[in-house]
Order: C-alpha cells, then sequence, then structure tokens
C-alpha cells in the first residue's frame, strides 16, 4: 500500500464515522445467499445483518476473517469495515443438504 | 506449518520412484509381513449414490476398488473408510437406503472394516443414520502396538470435533506414552488447508494441540478427493483419492468443481491407499482404479 493511502485512510474513516454504519442484509435458504453480491467501499463502517429462511446456515469470508453462524429465528450482527479492495468470495461452512457445495457468493470491495 | 512436496515425502517414507511403481502393480514386490509390521488399506469418499457427469461409472466404480483391493495379496490386516461412505440425500429414507446398499457392497472386503462418516453421510442427522449401519462415529483401537484414534469433524454440520468428543480425546490419549505410535483417523482436514472450499476443521486446532505432546503422530484423512501431504510442527496429515471424482488443487482455479471425466482416462485421480506400519515410519503406496467404464 502506497504512503498516500495510508495517510488517506484515517482521514476516510473519520468522515464515515459521522454516520450510523450502512446496514447490509443478507438472507440465507438452501441453497443461496440473497443477495449474492455485496458491493462496499474501503473504509466504509458496515453492519451485516444475516438471517436464514430455513436451517442452520454459516457465512464465511475466510479472506476478510469474516464468520457469522446464522440460527433460525434469529439475526446475526457482525461490524466490518474493509480495509483493502478486491473480490473476495464467502461460502456457507455449515453443512446445510445437497446443494451446500454451491452455496457461496462474493464481496466487492472498490475505493 | 509447512507443506510437504510428493518427491520429498516419498523420500522421507523410504519410498523410491521404483518402490512406489512396483506398488502400483499391486503388491508384485513382494511384501511380506513382519512381526509388529502390518499394512492396512484406506478407501475414501465413496459417494455411493452420486450420478453426474463427473463419473458416469458412479455404480462401477467401487465394485473395481473392492476387486482391487480383494486382490491384494497377502491381505491387509484390515481397511478403513475414511467418510463420505454415501452421497448426501435430503431424504432421510434415501439416505438409510445408500447406507444399507453401501454396507452390503463393502461386505464383499474379505478384512475387517472400520469406517468413520464424512459430512454426506453425518451432517443432516447429526450421524443417527450412520450409527444405525456402523455404530459410534468416534472411538479408537490398538493394533500391533500402534494406537487408533476415529476422530468425527462431521456430525456437527459446523464442522466441529466439539468440546465433549474433545474431551474423550484428551481421557483416551491420556492412557498413551509420549512416544506412542499414534494414527488419527478422520474425514476432514484437522488443519485449515482452504477455508474457502470448506476444507477445514473448526476446532481442529484444539485437537492438534492436544497431539502435540506425542511424538509420533500420523493422520490420514479425506474429503479433498485427491493426495496431499502437509506438516503442522512435528504431525503428518496425508489425504486419501476419493473413489468418485477428484477435486481440483487447492486455490488452483476459481470454483471447487470436480475434475471432469476424461473419457481417455477413465478414473484419473481416482484409487485407493495401502500403508504400511512399520516401527519408524509410514510407506504409502497409492494404487489407481482400473478397468473399462
Amino acid at each position: 500500500m502506497k504512503r498516500r493511502l495510508f495517510l488517506l485512510l484515517p482521514l476516510v474513516g473519520a468522515a464515515w464515522a459521522q454516520s450510523e454504519p450502512r446496514v447490509i442484509a443478507i438472507s440465507a435458504r438452501k441453497f443461496e445467499f440473497t443477495p449474492g453480491e455485496v458491493e462496499l467501499k474501503l473504509g466504509e463502517p458496515v453492519l451485516f445483518e444475516f438471517t436464514t429462511e430455513d436451517v442452520h446456515m454459516g457465512f464465511d469470508a475466510p479472506e476478510l476473517n469474516l464468520h457469522a453462524d446464522i440460527l433460525p429465528g434469529r439475526v446475526a450482527r457482525l461490524p466490518f469495515t474493509p480495509g483493502k479492495t478486491g473480490s473476495y468470495e464467502f461460502v456457507c461452512d455449515v453443512f446445510c443438504g445437497s446443494g451446500h457445495e454451491e452455496m457461496s457468493g462474493v464481496i466487492k470491495v472498490s475505493g | 506449518m509447512q507443506g510437504i512436496e510428493r518427491r520429498q515425502f516419498l523420500k522421507i517414507a523410504g519410498l523410491g520412484g521404483v518402490v512406489f511403481a512396483s506398488g502400483l502393480a499391486r503388491g508384485a514386490d513382494g511384501y511380506t509381513s513382519a512381526q509388529d509390521e502390518f499394512f492396512f488399506v484406506q478407501l475414501s469418499d465413496t459417494h455411493w449414490g452420486f450420478q453426474g457427469a463427473p463419473n458416469p461409472d458412479a455404480a462401477g466404480t467401487l465394485p473395481k476398488a473392492i476387486a482391487a483391493v480383494n486382490a491384494l495379496d497377502p491381505q491387509p490386516d484390515f481397511i478403513v473408510f475414511t467418510g463420505d461412505l454415501t452421497h448426501t440425500t435430503d431424504d432421510p429414507a434415501e439416505r438409510r437406503r445408500r447406507l444399507a446398499q453401501f454396507k452390503g457392497m463393502v461386505a464383499q472386503l474379505k478384512v475387517p472394516l472400520r469406517f468413520m462418516p464424512g459430512e454426506h453421510d453425518a451432517s443432516l442427522d447429526s450421524g443417527a443414520a450412520y450409527q444405525e449401519f456402523f455404530g459410534p462415529t468416534h472411538y479408537s483401537f490398538d493394533h500391533k502396538g500402534v494406537h487408533f484414534i476415529a476422530l468425527d469433524n462431521v456430525s456437527d454440520p459446523a464442522a466441529k470435533i466439539g468440546d465433549e468428543q474433545l474431551g474423550w480425546l484428551k481421557s483416551d490419549l491420556g492412557k498413551q506414552k509420549a512416544d506412542a505410535r499414534i494414527v488419527v483417523l478422520t474425514h476432514r482436514p484437522l488443519f485449515p488447508l482452504y477455508p474457502q472450499w470448506d476444507w477445514a476443521t473448526r476446532d481442529g486446532d484444539k485437537a492438534i494441540e492436544l497431539l502435540m505432546p506425542y511424538r509420533n503422530v500420523t493422520v490420514f484423512y479425506g474429503h479433498i478427493h485427491q493426495e496431499h501431504h502437509f506438516k503442522t510442527a512435528h504431525i503428518e496429515h496425508h489425504a486419501a483419492r476419493s473413489l468418485i471424482f477428484p477435486l481440483p488443487a487447492p486455490a488452483s482455479v476459481p470454483k471447487r468443481v470436480p475434475v471432469a471425466w476424461d473419457p481417455a482416462q477413465p478414473y484419473r485421480g481416482l484409487g485407493f491407499r495401502r500403508i504400511e506400519a512399520e516401527p519408524n515410519e509410514y510407506k504409502l503406496t497409492e494404487f489407481p482404479v482400473v478397468g473399462k467404464a
């Protein structure tokens, strides 16, 4: 990361800190996440809110160190501020049935 | 953690190319058992009930492997199946039908069998149907000076061993000396091989921590449908090939999808493993599935 970006990031973070984090609601059901693609801005604080429409699910984005268990009847909340740009896959990491292995999505972080 | 290059591993295990090649000839190396030396066979990820383009001979692959194992001379002391005996189904009745068919088929094998579940067998009902056919999902046994431990990291759909089983593991290990020869059999990798593809055990680090004080620990597992060798500190981890379809190397392609069936090379990447337990090492020999589709 360039030095200039280092200097900018705290300023950007300070600007985002003036407002409530944007809520990103993600619903899981056999065998898909809705939405399956999430677009975020570098340095923008967000709050993920996960729910499941049927069974126990998992949300796992290992490259972003994000993980949540999604239990029926509950909202799993996970605050996050992207610190790097790029596309990062997330998967369901709780075996939920015959389509589990294809249950995935992507978080795209732009600068 | 460190990976083991295949060539390096074969060297560690004392296997040269010649010996390995003779192993491919199904026992033609004239191997004979000595006292306290023995061998067993690992079969994995048979996925009985699978149907699809990645293996147009899905119903014929397991019978070919059974015939190949039965042709080994001498016969192994026993055979272990490291999970995913059946392909998952959302229908509990169909799950039991597949488990019953699988059990009937492997009854043709000539030596004692040891089983453990994979997530396809057990994750949708916490191992209930599996246990009806094959009994406990974790257990230990001793054979000719080696302590074998079967660990269940699939009955919990969140890929956890769980505190209760970890407590059992601690107690079981407590009866072993620090230099005991210990083999762990499990389905998923205990280390985070590639979590993006669900190739991990959430609390596998806790199991590895319990195993660390023991100097002679080797783990044999399945799940990733390919041969793979890895070390966490002094503990070796060896994944076996599947008997249904191969999967790509970790992170080698964007999506974890089966390697396409090649009519010119049917059964490529499928196979089973012979494991020779010698006083200070395990020699692995990989056997392909051969025959006409």
